[in-house]
């Protein structure tokens, strides 16, 4: 952590009271995935109804942020993408928080040429950019988010088996784990009992982050025309669309989705760097 | 005929890079005896603590608890916990050596659990019976270390180390992070156990006035290499190496003289 | 006949703003004459710290703070910044516990120890030579390479007698030395006390010398004052100390203590200290005292004057103890 970034951290709360903008962002991740779970329910159209006669309408009591080009409503199309949305990021985040903790740890505890394998291997991985990754996967598996996901779940696991790795370094070393080894248990269970919950929160609070990171690489996936296919809607396919409405000056088929993915990303970001602070007060 | 030691040290050398911490250095400690390994910081008595437990792997020499040879690393889990029945440790830092996730009672447990085929009544009363021995009562068993003192932790560190019923334990500064009026009271309670377990200790100290109060033997190390042994009384008494007589001196005190104190350290460098 | 005093601590309280039970400092007064050696002892905890950072103005963030700090008749707590900032440079330096933490690792040590002198006006030449003056009275071999070397090239009791040089550079009458060798080994320790004390000495330099030890407190100071829970239990010179602790909790420190020449065990003090979230009402000692009584947990003892010493004890006349 450099100085200047604390610095900051502690204007922006001194600025929002810290904990009001760490409950606000909270209530705000509350929202969309109540909004992804009730779709069905509190969408006022149907995502995929097409109206050729109203398309591209501007904000009306009926469509209250208008509708795209074939005349979809721009809000229900929001609410069903907030499912794709939130649901590629998790398994992205599962999967490479799972994969990056495995990796690290092994690296930390077995030390040697084991750490200097893996170590090298996340460095590889590292130096390999997510997005070209995911544009090979969909070149070979077709388009669609599996193989979008599947790319990103890869890519981040460097990021987790990184800091996993270097905590764990420092964890290990620390006289409570070896006290364990001197007590004649197995690395195993000293890693998957002692060290591992002791350092879960740190990970999780990069984890968190990662949502909001893999949440707007997914998109710009879709932007691209790599993840979900039409008619599904989702937030990046959907700025794509727009694109050329604005040129025919409807500005919300694609403000409106990008919007959405800034605060979810801010969103994630907060809550992430919340729990990070937590993790280091009560480390101090 | 002579009785056979507990713990014998022979020949014991760690090298890092080329730079030896640990040289040559041997002793033996009788069952139920007491040795102090003292030295400043870079004498290699942490090393040397460290390879006892197998922490470390020793470069050179041999480590023998009760005649059996515990050098190398341990193969399979009957050996592991061979080996930790033999020697078991308490470290320095009280705020470092407890997990901060389980409790107490949990702490002194687990060992208890890996160790020994008890039923669930059966561990519960021995593990309130060392916590009881350690001076620690219920309201502390079901705490976590976060809300315990360094004195209260470093009793639960002990507790837990004898649950293992250890031959020998080995304390490496394990009251030099408390206040004084607190490791008074941690040294009360080592002489007490020692008096009723018979257990073996190896203490490791920079602390030459502590050690006299709590050792039987004595060994002097400076840059890894031993430079006098001996009974504690009269190593301390009369030492013999003039590094002793300088650690010695140093010890403050009133009408202390560091100015010739320092005189001496710079004659010995 | 009392003189103004180099510096003057009356009633100093300093209560954290995170809803401590209890004040850090509960009415701290405590003076140090020009040239004297002053100890400051205590546990963990007991406010030593806080009370030797006062002085130069710092406090705990966001703290409630009550009382005055005087130096040289100027209280710090109420003078505006730029001239606290010339009391930290002119009158009162400090030397930290531990010096690699105390000093910028990436700045030479020749900057380091002209610091104090050029932000005073000094120029650059005459600084550097009265640098290299300072690290030759330290012991410091070679002083002008030294001047362009860095920290991690000294071992921890070299850099020491830097953080000592640099202490002493802007000439202070008032020395704050906050453990200063609890970082160090024990033989390394006798040097650096034996260095610090002869510079304090030779410039008639007054010192307020914080520690954990009672026994390099002894070694070092002429009078010594012992803290307990925030408060000052007992004042009395060092050999009075010893001799007769007038306070049931010196008295308990002196017995905890292990010493060389004597067969006689060191004998802990039962219980533990008082933590900022306790408030007890009476004496914070009373629960770990063998000689409480029971108006002892009910009213709060003042520190007062008993033969010729302060003692903060309801019983205090009829207790002795040695």
């Amino acid at each position: 952590m450099t100085a200047v970034a604390l610095r900051r951290r502690r204007m922006l709360r001194r600025l929002h009271g810290g904990d009001a903008l760490q409950t606000a962002a909270l209530i705000v991740l509350a929202v969309i995935v109540l909004v992804a779970a009730l779709a069905p329910w509190i969408a006022p159209h149907d995502p995929n109804g097409l109206d050729l006669s109203a398309a591209l309408g501007g904000a009306s009591g009926d469509h209250p942020l208008g509708t795209d080009e074939s005349g979809r409503d721009v809000l229900s199309r929001m609410i069903y993408g907030a499912r794709t949305g939130l649901l590629g990021p998790l398994v992205v985040v599962a999967v490479s928080t799972v994969l990056g903790a495995v990796v690290g740890v092994t690296a930390a505890w077995c030390g040697g040429w084991v750490d200097a394998l893996l170590s090298r291997a996340m460095d590889l991985v590292f130096a390999l950019p997510g997005l070209l990754l995911a544009i090979v996967l969909v070149a070979v598996f077709g388009p669609g988010l599996t193989a979008p996901i599947a790319a990103m779940s890869i890519a981040y696991v460097p990021y987790v088996g990184r800091l996993v790795r270097n905590v764990a370094v420092q964890e290990a070393t620390r006289p409570y784990i070896q006290s364990y080894r001197v007590q004649g248990w197995s690395g195993w269970t000293i890693c998957l009992r002692h060290l591992a919950p002791n350092i879960a929160p740190l990970v999780l609070a990069q984890s968190a982050m990662n949502f909001g990171y893999s949440l707007m690489d997914l998109a710009a996936l879709s932007f691209l025309g790599f993840g979900v296919q039409p008619p599904d809607s989702d937030w990046g396919a959907m700025i794509n669309n727009g694109a050329s409405a604005l040129l025919q000056g409807a500005v919300l088929p694609a403000l409106a989705p990008g919007a959405a993915i800034v605060v979810a990303v801010v969103a994630f970001g907060i809550v992430g760097e919340g729990v990070a602070d937590r993790v280091a007060k009560r480390e101090a | 005929m002579t009785e056979q030691p507990v713990l014998a040290v022979e020949g014991l050398r760690k090298t890092f890079g080329d730079h030896a911490a640990v040289d040559g250095v041997s002793f033996t400690v009788p069952p139920g005896g007491s040795l102090a390994i003292v030295g400043e910081s870079g004498s290699g008595k942490t090393t040397t603590a460290r390879m006892l437990v197998g922490l470390e792997r020793p470069s050179a020499g041999r480590v023998l608890v009760c005649g059996t040879d515990r050098t190398s690393p341990p193969r399979g889990r009957r050996s592991r916990l061979a080996r930790a029945r033999d020697v078991q440790m308490v470290f320095q830092d009280p705020y470092l050596s407890l997990d901060p996730r389980v409790t107490v009672a949990g702490a002194v447990e687990e060992p208890l659990r890996l160790h020994f085929d008890l039923d669930q009544a059966a561990r519960h009363a021995r593990r309130d019976e060392l916590l009881d021995r350690v001076g620690l009562g219920e309201r502390e068993a079901a705490a976590l270390p976060r809300r315990l003192s360094g004195g209260q932790r470093q009793r639960v560190a002990l507790a837990r180390a004898l649950a293992v019923e250890p031959k020998v334990l080995v304390l490496d500064e394990a009251t030099s992070a408390l206040d004084v009026s607190i490791q008074a009271q941690i040294v009360e309670l080592l002489r007490e156990l020692r008096a009723t377990l018979g257990v073996a200790f190896v203490f490791v100290s920079h602390d030459l006035s502590l050690v006299r109060h709590v050792a039987d033997d004595v060994l002097v190390l400076r840059r890894g290499r031993a430079v006098e042994s001996g009974r504690a009384a009269a190593v301390l008494a009369a030492p013999e190496h003039p590094y002793t007589r300088l650690l010695l001196d140093s010890v403050p005190r009133r009408g202390w003289d560091p100015a010739r104190i320092a005189a001496d350290r710079r004659a010995l460098a | 006949m009392r003189e103004s005093a180099l510096l003057e601590i009356e009633g100093l309280t300093v209560r954290l703003a995170s809803g401590a039970a209890r004040p850090v400092l509960d009415g701290v007064s405590l003076r140090v004459a020009e040239g004297e050696t002053v100890g400051l002892v205590g546990e963990s905890g007991s406010g030593k710290s806080v009370t030797g950072r006062s002085v130069l103005g710092l406090m705990p963030d966001g703290a409630e703070v009550t009382g005055s700090v005087r130096v040289a008749g100027r209280d710090v707590l109420a003078l505006p910044p730029a001239r606290l900032r010339e009391v930290r440079r002119r009158e009162v330096a400090m030397v930290f516990q531990d010096p690699r933490a105390s000093i910028n690792p990436v700045r030479r040590i020749g900057d380091f120890v002209t610091e104090g002198l050029r932000a005073g006006g000094t120029p650059m030449r005459a600084a550097l030579k009265a640098a290299e003056e300072l690290l030759e009275s330290v012991g410091i071999e070679q002083p002008r390479r030294a001047l362009r070397r860095f920290p991690h090239e000294f071992s921890g009791g070299m850099l020491q007698r830097v953080m000592i040089a640099g202490a002493l550079a802007g000439g202070p009458r008032l020395l704050l030395a906050d453990e200063p060798t609890t970082a160090l080994d024990v033989t390394t320790q006798a040097e650096v006390i034996s260095i610090l004390t002869r510079l304090q000495a030779e410039r008639g330099t007054g010192m307020l010398f914080v520690t954990h030890d009672l026994d390099l407190a002894a070694a070092v100071c002429d009078r010594i004052y012992v803290m307990y829970a925030g408060r000052i239990v007992e004042e009395q010179t060092t050999d009075g100390l010893f001799a007769h602790p007038r306070h049931p909790y010196t008295a308990g420190l002196l017995a905890a203590t292990p010493r060389l020449e004597s067969d006689e065990p060191p004998r802990g003090v039962p219980g533990r200290p008082v933590s900022l979230a306790e408030d007890p009402e009476g004496c914070a000692f009373a629960a770990r005292c063998r000689f409480a009584a029971p108006g002892c947990a009910a009213e709060r003892p003042p520190l007062r004057p008993v033969d010729g010493v302060s003692v903060a004890c309801l019983r205090a006349e009829e207790l002795v103890h040695d």
